[in-house]
């Protein structure tokens, strides 16, 4: 069941197409990756999603309703561009800030005590923004984002200028609220916290959806059947060891360690390779070599069109 | 709804707890009341005595003048003419002339002079001239009771009768004297203005120039927190939650609201402090006091005590007498197009600020935005000077029609007195110029907002105008 439905928007700017007819699904409680290079036309979808812009064609909803005003209580937004007011107080400002989504003013400092707690930033409450790191600054976003409890989140890079221990410490919390029951939206240009987190995405470029689905199911559609063998003990050429139909894609040494990676014809099983080479070497390893992510979006995005004028 | 005023709070709230806010509230009125205080004090400090020429017609005044530490009172006996010239070449401070009335007893009087008259002289004449009035018609007025009562009463022995009980409220109302002093300069070429012209035009273009540093002062520091948001970037965050054209009213207002607030506070203290300074050093303030018993001769204690504590009342200092001065101006109209125009002119010109923040990255950026919008700024006081000189003329009356210098122009011009038709057109059309103004900044706004890295031309803040939102 899906949570937020995109039709076929379309959304131009004078002369330029943003988005062309751009339809996503998002089920329920998942996390979404919206993928692209930079002028895909992630921005504009999010900036639809939150009611900054509307589509010149096309419908949203969230579950079964169409997306209207009363909607923006119950969206989180993080964006790519974003900061806080510098002269303000923490406190001050996460306050109003949580209001302007909704929350009453008892209800919103109970649950920022909540927060500022569990992020242990008591402290910083009475500084203004100005006197805090750039990581602080960063947490204190996140709880404004998503204090108010919505039902579906919108993250744009959240991990963009936060240290490992947080980027951990965040991914939990994101891990945590779909498990509460949030949808997300999870943008960004960081491939491996897309493999990690997201269970469904969409791969936008040039205004165009390009590719969609389960990661699962697009890792397994793009599997090459390709394995990497590790070895010792053999001096000749490792061609000569592969049964018919199977290709030598490269060959490497260092010291007495080498690799060949081999891809398999159709049907043919790991096993098969594996029963060639056992008998002339000692084996070391043995893998799959799966595609990431990345390589599935540098190839996507290739194939799809010119990427290289979008950087 | 509720959002707006959320954001409204904010802006308000967080300029009123600046700092500078606070100094320039505390300072405002005190730079204020220094204007009031200090050219009385440094004309009652000036130690040199001032020759004071009186020509009275009604021979009433002769020697009740009372020469003091800073005036000398002359009287001569020329006619009008002679008398001016005679003072100008004497360098006499001013002339006072005192017509013989038509009819009843003398209740005007001219003060001719080359420089501004003191305040405080002006309040002396007035009050020696009223008192003595008084005096004289109280006197015939006792004479009348008392000879209804006593028909063979002498005056040259005031014994005879019982005059303390003759004395009623109605006669000491009936006595009651309002002088009018008319100040004249004469100029170079011995033209001769009213000084009530200048009042008029004191307090016309006083009220512009307020009007024009408070569009200035909060107009572009509504320009400075649209800028501020889009630096620090949370614009994108705010209108995830509201929408840009409410952020944009509620900042607008908010500055709108803390303008008014420093401008309340500065009208309050501004009186608080000139009210103290008069309590603390009346002798400075208050016009010199001549209290004077009746001749000897009169016995009519009571009544004597009534008129002075009367006099006592309306006596209050010379600051009251400028007011006086310029209660010819309609203050209802004042006040009301005074509030009017503050708004209207700050919100047309508030808006367009607005949208000039959201246009641009940085307030360096600001430059070829902000000449269009301050230039009719400018122009209108520019225009002004020649206003205040003329302001029935052709150039006052299309500069009070044009919404973006009527807020200054038509200011300038009230207190001359502007047909009410005038007064609504000009407010009708500043009125729909700030809406078609809001509307259009707010169509900039909600895209200027969210562009960044790019110089935005004329040509494209025209087609911001019509994309869909």
């Amino acid at each position: 069941m899906s949570y937020f439905t995109a039709r076929n928007i379309t959304k131009r700017y004078a002369a330029h197409l943003a988005l062309d007819n751009v339809s996503i699904e998002v089920p329920e409680q998942s996390i979404f990756g919206l993928l692209g290079p930079n002028g895909a036309g992630k921005t504009s979808l999010i900036r639809i999603i939150n009611q900054i812009t509307g589509p010149d064609e096309g419908e949203v909803f969230i579950g079964n309703e169409k997306l209207a005003p009363h909607h923006v209580d119950k969206i989180g937004y993080l964006p790519e561009e974003r900061g806080l007011y510098k002269k303000m107080k923490v406190g001050e400002q996460a306050l109003y800030l949580a209001q302007l989504k909704g929350l009453s003013k008892s209800d919103a400092q109970k649950k920022l005590r909540y927060w500022f707690e569990k992020f242990e930033i008591q402290a910083w409450t009475n500084k203004k923004v100005e006197e805090l790191s750039k990581g602080m600054q960063q947490k204190i976003q996140f709880i404004v984002t998503i204090i108010h409890e919505p039902t579906l989140l919108i993250f744009d890079e959240p991990f963009s200028g936060f240290d490992p221990i947080n980027v951990n410490l965040l991914k939990e919390e994101i891990l945590n609220l779909k498990k509460n029951g949030a949808t997300i939206i999870f943008s960004t240009h960081n491939m491996a916290s897309v493999e990690e987190l997201c269970d469904n995405i969409a791969l936008l470029n040039k205004s165009k959806k390009i590719l969609e689905g389960k990661v699962k199911d697009i890792k397994t559609a793009y599997n090459t059947n390709t394995y990497a063998i590790d070895f010792y003990g053999y001096s000749g050429s490792a061609l000569a060891l592969l049964p018919a139909g199977f290709d030598l894609i490269s060959e490497t040494q260092e010291d007495d360690l080498r690799q060949v990676v081999v891809k398999l014809p159709g049907q043919a099983s790991q096993n098969e390779l594996l029963r060639a080479m056992m008998p002339h070497v000692y084996i070391h390893s043995f893998k799959e070599i799966i595609p990431t992510m990345n390589d599935i979006f540098i190839k996507t995005v290739n194939e799809s069109g010119n990427f290289s004028e979008n950087i | 709804m509720n959002k707006i005023i959320l954001v409204i709070q904010r802006e308000y709230l967080s300029r009123v707890k600046k700092k500078s806010f606070i100094v320039m509230t505390i300072l405002g009125p005190i730079l204020m009341a220094a204007l009031f205080i200090v050219p009385v004090f440094l004309s009652q400090v000036s130690d040199e005595v001032k020759q004071v020429v009186i020509l009275d017609e009604t021979g009433w005044f002769m020697n009740k003048f009372e020469d003091s530490e800073r005036f000398k009172f002359n009287n001569v006996f020329t006619d009008l003419e002679t008398a001016k010239t005679n003072l100008s070449e004497n360098k006499g401070y001013a002339l006072v002339y005192i017509p013989k009335p038509e009819v009843s007893v003398p209740s005007t009087a001219m003060i001719f002079s080359e420089r501004q008259v003191s305040i405080d002289l002006k309040g002396y004449i007035r009050s020696t001239m009223s008192k003595e009035v008084e005096n004289q018609k109280l006197g015939a007025e006792i004479m009348k009771e008392i000879r209804k009562v006593n028909p063979d009463f002498d005056p040259s022995n005031p014994e005879s009768s019982n005059a303390g009980n003759v004395v009623s409220e109605e006669i000491l109302k009936n006595i009651k004297t309002n002088i009018i002093l008319t100040s004249i300069r004469m100029g170079e070429a011995g033209k001769e203005e009213k000084s009530f012209t200048e009042v008029s035009m004191g307090v016309g273009m006083f009220a512009g120039i307020l009007i024009y540093f408070f569009i200035f002062l909060f107009g572009s520091q509504v320009m400075r927190g649209v800028i501020e948001e889009k630096v620090s970037r949370i614009v994108e965050v705010i209108v995830s939650s509201v929408k840009p054209f409410q952020l944009m009213m509620g900042k607008i207002i908010g500055v709108g609201l803390v303008g008014l607030t420093q401008f309340m506070l500065w009208v309050v203290l501004t009186l608080v402090i000139v009210t103290v300074f008069q309590q603390v050093m009346p002798d400075k303030l208050k016009k010199q006091q001549t209290v004077e018993s009746f001749s000897p001769g009169t016995r009519i204690p009571a009544g004597a005590e009534a008129i002075q504590s009367m006099d006592n009342m309306e006596d209050q200092g010379s600051m009251d007498k400028m007011i006086e001065a310029i209660q010819s101006i309609n203050y209802g109209v004042m006040i009301f197009s005074f509030l009017f125009y503050f708004l209207g002119g700050y919100l047309l010109y508030g808006a367009m600020f607005a949208a000039i923040g959201a246009a641009v990255d940085n307030e360096t950026d600001t430059q070829q935005f902000m000449m269009p919008v301050t230039i009719p700024l400018i122009l209108a006081i520019v225009v002004s000077q020649f206003v205040i000189n003329n302001p029935e003329g052709p150039v006052a009356f299309w500069f009070s029609m044009i919404p973006f210098t009527s807020p200054i122009v038509m200011m300038v011009r009230i207190p001359f007195g502007v047909p009410s038709w005038e007064i609504a057109l000009s407010m009708s059309l500043l009125v729909i110029t700030f809406v078609a103004a809001v509307w259009m900044a707010g169509r900039i706004y909600r895209t200027g907002i969210l562009m960044y890295g790019k110089k935005v031309s004329w040509g494209e803040l025209y087609k911001w105008l019509f994309y869909k939102a």
